[in-house]
């Protein structure tokens, strides 16, 4: 008898992922996706190679882009630590398969590799997305040759690994250290150890220093002030050093030895520890048994708040809220995604840019108009994080929806406004404050505002719309949902409806920052009202086009 | 009370259920047989508002159901075959979300739910959620939602799945009373021996259409299998496989 190997028991996952994929993309939705993640790369790459193109021309150009990879890296490497930390304990311990694996004459070693793969491919491929174009920038920037993208990418394998090892050995002690309690417990003491370490480094790299008035000239030295946890000994460094080495075409094979050599050992040692304390491990969070108390504070609170609402949409909504505080998967990232907004907010406040009371217009106006965009980013993530797995999330219980006498165009508009309004409360919320903080000008307030306002919506209405296209009932975890096909389009979707909502917009505020730069006034002119009224018909198109799409696809969905 | 005509389902190429004629009186206990794949769980998904019919139609106490649909759901209680429900909600809170899909509340509805769980002893775990519950209790708790909301008509895909003797015993006393009441059950199941003992009529299905309906009687004449159990009569119209065939997998 042929022991199974590591990929016998991948191999129904991949090959489930590409027939989904080759299922959901049928020829016009792979032609857009090919189009979307195009103009996606092409705007990343094109932001990183201006950076990369006006470095490279100083003499200190290849030690500050080394600064900045640098940061990145270490950016990557903590957010992968975290999402892998998840990702495991789903692959490791809640996944639908696992019965089955354990259950079978499985080489122990063997299955932690698989686990380890799937967890790394979960946790990673979206920096893996974001990484390629930052690093064909480099390699163009610095003439690193056809070769230098491939090579990055071969040192990002190993590198990727390592976080994948770290994340799945901390989630094997935590689910062994905290036996009897239940899961969200345990994710309750992730999120928070996760966030103070996310807060301590912000506060170490202090990225405000970028934006220290004085032009180029200023930002460069503000780059070589930046500290960056990059020590001799962290793999962030390896592999800037092998990718600044090959772009220098310095010889030193070190950087990349310890970098396999690291990872190899890593497995090793992971794998070791798997060994001693999975199957107890495994066999304790199964035990944990789950009380959620019907007449809970939260349930009873929420129930006598939409007391006025009709019967089935407050059940409705109830059933949703329910779900959400109950399932760690979810609100676990909501965590998350609150404290880095208070990460964000406060990064926005400690701003130098403000020299006795007073700030330059050009840069207070530039950071609110980047803001803009950074706000926007992050509402897309969030809104493919929670409103895209909306429809999938009713999966396997879609008969009872379907079969009970509710109309499915009001259940679909239910799911938009429980959505829609606490995200766009959330931006408005995020835009007042951060332009309060740098002061923004009325106009530019108003810009803003009104700008996130419209977008969520519109992003908002796509997400579900994506949602339902590209459903994915089967799923075992809701933090799963967005890297499939649907929701990796709609997050290019999105992000190209705000990089065309901020082209547009870039003609009122350059108007505006002229007009306030030569003392004239600043009206209501044609350009400036076809603008406003261009990005007003945008959005609003964008929202009701989805919506009437998404309805349709409801009505007409077959679980 | 159940009238399909020419009732056609296709997914893709693939034919599930072909030109299906069905006549379901009234006030009967409906049992719908067939081998795995023959289409019952998709005619019973059509039936009950979940799939759209490629072509053919389906009425349902003298309407068409894609003319009124939301009426026509407020008649029907659906239970599937596979008991999958909200993980995160207790046993309560599911039956209370499910009689408000169908428009009840109040102090009539609570009622209703405690007495549907105390029929099906879940009592004591009406406040777990029920991701805890076994596979049983989860059926349990499906066919006590089938009923709160007082339907008119029960479709039901494979009931005695899970099941414990007790629970199984509760179910055929259910459906009894209720067809007794006045109430219709469509029933589809593996289960020969109870559908010979409970149902009023029966209809079964192979490769998309019916291929034998009626009585118990009716459909021993229709077959001329004199005494036969229902087991042999469904054998021998859906084909089985010889003996020698079972040995040859087993030696192989």
């Amino acid at each position: 008898m042929r022991a199974p190997g590591v990929w016998t028991v991948l191999a129904p996952k991949c090959r489930g992922v590409v027939a989904g994929w080759l299922r959901d993309g049928e020829i016009g939705s792979a032609a857009l996706f090919a189009a979307l993640a195009l103009g996606f790369w092409g705007i990343v790459f094109g932001a990183a190679w201006r950076v990369l193109h006006y470095l490279s021309g100083l003499e200190m150009g290849p030690l500050l882009a080394q600064k900045i990879l640098d940061a990145m890296l270490v950016g990557f490497a903590s957010i992968l630590v975290l999402s892998n930390l998840i990702a495991a304990l789903s692959t490791f311990f809640l996944a639908r398969d696992l019965d089955l694996l354990v259950a079978a004459p499985l080489n122990w070693f063997r299955l932690y590799v698989s686990k380890l793969v799937e967890t790394a491919v979960h946790a990673s491929w979206m920096i893996v997305l974001v990484a390629l174009p930052v690093f064909a920038a480099y390699g163009v920037a610095f003439h690193g040759g056809p070769l230098f993208v491939p090579v990055a990418l071969a040192g990002l394998m190993p590198f990727l690994i390592l976080p994948a090892v770290v994340g799945s050995a901390l989630m094997l002690v935590l689910v062994n250290v905290f036996p009897a309690r239940r899961t969200r417990d345990l994710l309750g003491v992730v999120a928070i150890a996760a966030a103070g370490g996310l807060v301590l480094m912000v506060r170490v790299v202090r990225p405000e220093l970028l934006f220290q008035p004085g032009g180029m000239g200023q930002i460069t030295s503000s780059l070589q002030a930046l500290h960056v946890p990059a020590g001799p000994f962290m793999p962030t460094r390896w592999l800037s050093d092998m990718l600044m080495n090959w772009l220098g075409r310095v010889a030193d094979p070190l950087p990349v030895v310890l970098l396999y050599t690291t990872a190899a050992a890593f497995i090793i040692m992971g794998g070791w520890l798997h060994g001693r304390l999975f199957r107890s491990g495994y066999s304790l969070a199964r035990e944990g048994a789950e009380r959620f108390g019907a007449n809970s504070v939260g349930s009873r609170a929420a129930a006598i708040l939409l007391r006025g609402v009709p019967t089935a949409r407050r059940e409705f909504l109830l059933k949703d809220l329910r779900l959400f505080f109950r399932d760690p998967t979810q609100w676990g990232q909501l965590i998350l995604v609150v404290l880095l907004v208070a990460v964000y907010v406060i990064n926005v406040r400690s701003l130098p840019i403000f020299s006795h009371g007073r700030a330059p217009l050009f840069l207070v106006t530039l950071i609110v108009f980047l803001n803009l965009g950074l706000s926007g980013f992050v509402l897309a993530a969030i809104a493919a994080r929670f409103v895209f797995p909306a429809i999938s999330l009713e999966g396997r219980q879609m008969w009872l929806l379907r079969s009970a006498p509710v109309d499915p165009r009001s259940l679909f508009r239910s799911k938009f406004w429980m959505t829609a309004v606490p995200l766009t409360l959330l931006g408005a919320v995020i835009t007042l404050v951060t332009d309060l903080m740098l002061r923004a000008s009325a106009f530019m307030m108003f810009v803003s505002i009104g700008t996130i306002i419209l977008f969520t919506l519109a992003a908002t209405a796509l997400a579900l719309t994506f949602g339902t296209y590209y459903p994915r009932f089967g799923s075992e975890n809701a933090a799963q949902i967005p890297s499939s096909f649907g929701g990796v389009a709609f997050m290019m979707s999105a992000v190209s409806l705000l990089g065309l909502i901020i082209t547009i917009e870039a003609v009122p505020v350059a108007g505006y920052l002229r007009a306030r730069q030569f003392g004239d006034t600043f009206g209501l002119s044609p350009s400036v009202g076809a603008a406003l009224a261009g990005v007003l018909v945008l959005c609003v198109a964008t929202t009701i086009g989805s919506l009437r799409l998404g309805v349709r696809r409801m009505e007409e969905l077959e679980p | 009370m159940i009238q399909l005509t020419r009732l056609v389902k296709q997914f893709g190429r693939f034919t599930a259920v072909d030109r299906l004629t069905l006549t379901v009186p009234a006030g009967t206990l409906y049992g719908f047989l067939g081998p795995n794949g023959a289409g019952k769980t998709t005619t019973m998904r059509m039936i009950a508002g979940i799939l759209r019919p490629t072509a053919g139609s389906i009425e349902i106490g003298g309407i068409e159901t894609w003319r009124q649909p939301q009426a026509i759901k407020a008649m029907i209680g659906y239970i599937p075959d596979r008991p999958f429900v909200y993980d995160k909600l207790t046993g309560a809170e599911f039956l209370r979300f499910v009689a408000a899909l169908y428009g009840q509340e109040g102090a009539a509805v609570e009622r209703r739910m405690d007495e549907l769980l105390e029929l099906f002893e879940l009592g004591p775990w009406r406040d777990e959620v029920t991701g805890s519950y076994s596979h049983g209790m989860r059926q349990k708790l499906v066919i006590a939602s089938a009923f709160v909301h007082r339907p008119r008509l029960i479709v039901v895909d494979e009931p005695m799945v899970g099941l414990d003797p007790v629970g199984a015993r509760v179910l055929k006393d259910l459906f009894r009373a209720f067809v007794r009441r006045g109430g219709t059950v469509l029933m589809s199941t593996h289960t020969l021996e109870v559908a010979e003992l409970m149902c009023d009529r029966i209809a079964i299905i192979a490769r998309g259409r019916i291929v034998a309906e009626g009585t118990m009687p009716e459909l021993r004449a229709e077959t001329a299998s004199g005494n036969e159990s229902l087991e042999d009569i469904f054998l021998r119209l859906t084909g089985a496989r010889p003996p020698h065939a079972l040995d040859a997998v087993l030696d192989a």
